[in-house]
């Protein structure tokens, strides 16, 4: 065995932490303890695996290990008010320990603890930025320095947040279970949105960002996918599942070599990883058999699948991009959605049909500093000519973007229109 | 990161045609698979037929020259092999330690390739080559 034992303790953790806190919470009720459990069997190996060398079953050592800790900390905070409960739990955890077989019964139930795990993470009570903070930490076992450098944010913030949330999730007594049905679904909504959010956030990231923030979009996608095994039976997990292995399969197209933005319609499609575009297509083969009727994610997942079987932009089939278009307004209406309708509407039918159908966006006050509806707009009225107004659009789009390289590149169309004009 | 674990069986360098694995190991293979798959890890994996239902293209001269297998000189042979992304080298290694392993097989662990992990003029190189699966970014 000449496995570096330090290194092999970070991966073990990596693999093992989330089953770890996961199963402690659910004998122990706090999600905040059974980290502190969690961590403290970590310290032990790490203290002792360097000479007595790796457990057989690092995770069993692991589990084993933390429930001690938890047997000693319930025995030394008795408190009498909660007495009889404490007690019950040290007890059930004796039991545990005793146990022979204690990794057949681990393994058990741990799908279901994973999962009550998730929801907790993404509990109501908290922030949509404790929701991401915690469900990296506790799910995808980042550490708080690795979170902050992804978020572009402070660590002491990261720190603060997890802690504040771990104390909310105490006082407001989460008990440590899945939600019920007539929640299911929006609380599942909610976990799903919170992992799109952390894939978008690296998905967002460009040339000589810090390796940490595209990572994100592996951590989203492992996320995604320890989901889809939990809950086979819900298609909008499916459908995140698939409009994310769809999406990263463009990511080394969608900049050009120095780092520019290059949009869908201009990218290599040959360097589109086709791996990921086959796990995505396979994702959205699984929520159709569900047989429900599609979601958000899943019509999402279904228009990027549109762009993601075209061999070259010419082959895309914007008649049913328009199609799904619509269906997702149905179930959920937005105007970048209704933005994007009309872009495919153009692609279908022609510009002027596009323009008219984004002129009646334009009062749409959402959209009022959106920089892509003037940028659509600028493409459309170059395509019919009109050029004059085509410039002054472009000029718009760029002085409303925050990004420094997109905004050259408008100020480039913009400079395009102006020659053409003459 | 991208990591092929290549499975290595022993004497399958010699394998006949059309042997077929033991029900009971192929079972537990599939309950490690199924870790994998249920660890967010796995992209693909796939098991390879004996190389004696193969054949190899040499390039003797800058000509092609076909030799049907099994190949005489071959010491060791690829049975198989599962793609997983993970974050470290270390955490391939702990997957592939987690294998229901036997004297029978060897796991290789290697590391795929990224554009960034080539200088600028072979990543303008391997840019006229669409079909060099190179990734820039992650996944």
């Amino acid at each position: 065995m000449t496995r570096d034992p330090y290194r092999a303790i970070e991966a073990v953790w990596r693999i093992e932490s989330a089953k770890l806190i996961a199963a402690l919470a659910r004998r122990v009720g706090d999600v905040g303890l059974a980290e502190d459990f969690a961590q403290e069997a970590l310290l032990r190996a790490l203290e002792q695996w360097p000479e007595t060398g790796i457990p057989d079953n690092p995770g069993a050592w692991l589990m084993t290990t933390a429930k001690r800790r938890a047997i000693d900390h319930f025995r030394r905070h008795q408190r009498l008010e909660r007495r009889h409960e404490q007690f019950a739990r040290e007890s059930e955890l004796q039991q545990e320990l005793a146990a022979a077989d204690l990794e057949v019964a681990m393994d058990d139930d741990i799908g279901d603890d994973l999962l009550r795990l998730i929801f907790v993470a993404c509990h109501p009570c908290l922030s949509m930025e404790a929701h991401v903070a915690l469900t990296l930490r506790l799910l995808a076992g980042l550490t708080t320095e690795e979170i902050a450098r992804g978020f572009l944010i402070p660590e002491a913030t990261v720190a603060q947040r997890i802690v504040r949330a771990k104390r909310t999730l105490a006082a407001a007594r989460v008990p440590f279970e899945l939600p019920r049905r007539a929640e299911f679904a929006s609380r599942l909504r909610s976990v799903l949105q919170v992992i799109y959010l952390i894939f978008n956030e690296g998905y967002t990231a460009t040339t000589g960002d810090d390796w940490m923030r595209p990572a994100l979009c592996e951590e989203a996608l492992r996320l995604g996918r320890i989901l889809a095994e939990l809950v086979p039976e819900e298609p909008e997990v499916h459908g995140l599942v698939a409009l994310m292995e769809i999406q990263a399969s463009r990511l080394r197209a969608r900049a050009s070599p120095v780092g520019e933005p290059v949009l869908l319609l201009d990218q290599d499609r040959g360097v589109w990883d086709q791996l990921l575009i086959h796990r995505g297509l396979v994702a959205l083969e699984r929520a159709r058999v569900l047989g429900r009727v599609p979601g958000q994610n899943l019509l999402q997942a279904e228009i990027a699948a549109c762009h993601a079987r075209a061999q070259t932009a010419a082959e895309t089939d914007w008649n049913r991009i328009l199609v799904l278009y619509d269906m997702l307004i149905e179930v959920a209406p937005s105007p970048v959605a209704k933005l994007n309708r009309a872009v495919a509407l153009a692609m279908a039918t022609g510009p002027a049909a596009g323009l008219e159908s984004i002129d009646a966006l334009v009062a749409e006050p959402s959209l009022r500093n959106y920089h892509l509806l003037p940028a659509v707009r600028g493409d459309l009225l170059r395509k019919l000519g009109r050029l004059e107004e085509a410039r002054a659009e472009f000029e718009r789009a760029a002085s409303l973007t925050r990004n420094a390289r997109e905004r050259e590149l408008l100020r480039t169309r913009a400079a395009e229109c102006q020659k053409g004009i003459g | 990161m991208r990591f092929m674990m290549l499975m290595i069986p022993k004497g399958y360098e010699k394998a006949k045609a059309g042997g077929m694995p033991d029900a009971k190991v192929v079972a537990e293979m599939m309950r490690y698979n199924k870790s994998l798959q249920q660890a967010g890890v796995l992209l693909a994996l796939d098991g390879l037929h004996p190389p004696s239902m193969g054949a190899r293209i040499s390039f003797s001269g800058g000509e092609p020259l076909v030799t049907d297998g099994p190949f005489s000189e071959a010491k060791e042979v690829i049975g198989g092999y599962w793609m997983i992304q993970v974050r470290s080298k270390q955490e391939a290694i702990e997957w592939a330690c987690r294998c229901p392993g036997s004297e029978e097989f060897v796991i290789e662990i290697r590391q795929v390739q990224e554009m960034a992990d080539f200088p600028p003029d072979v990543q303008q190189a391997a840019a006229g080559f669409p079909e060099l699966q190179l990734g820039r970014g992650p996944a």
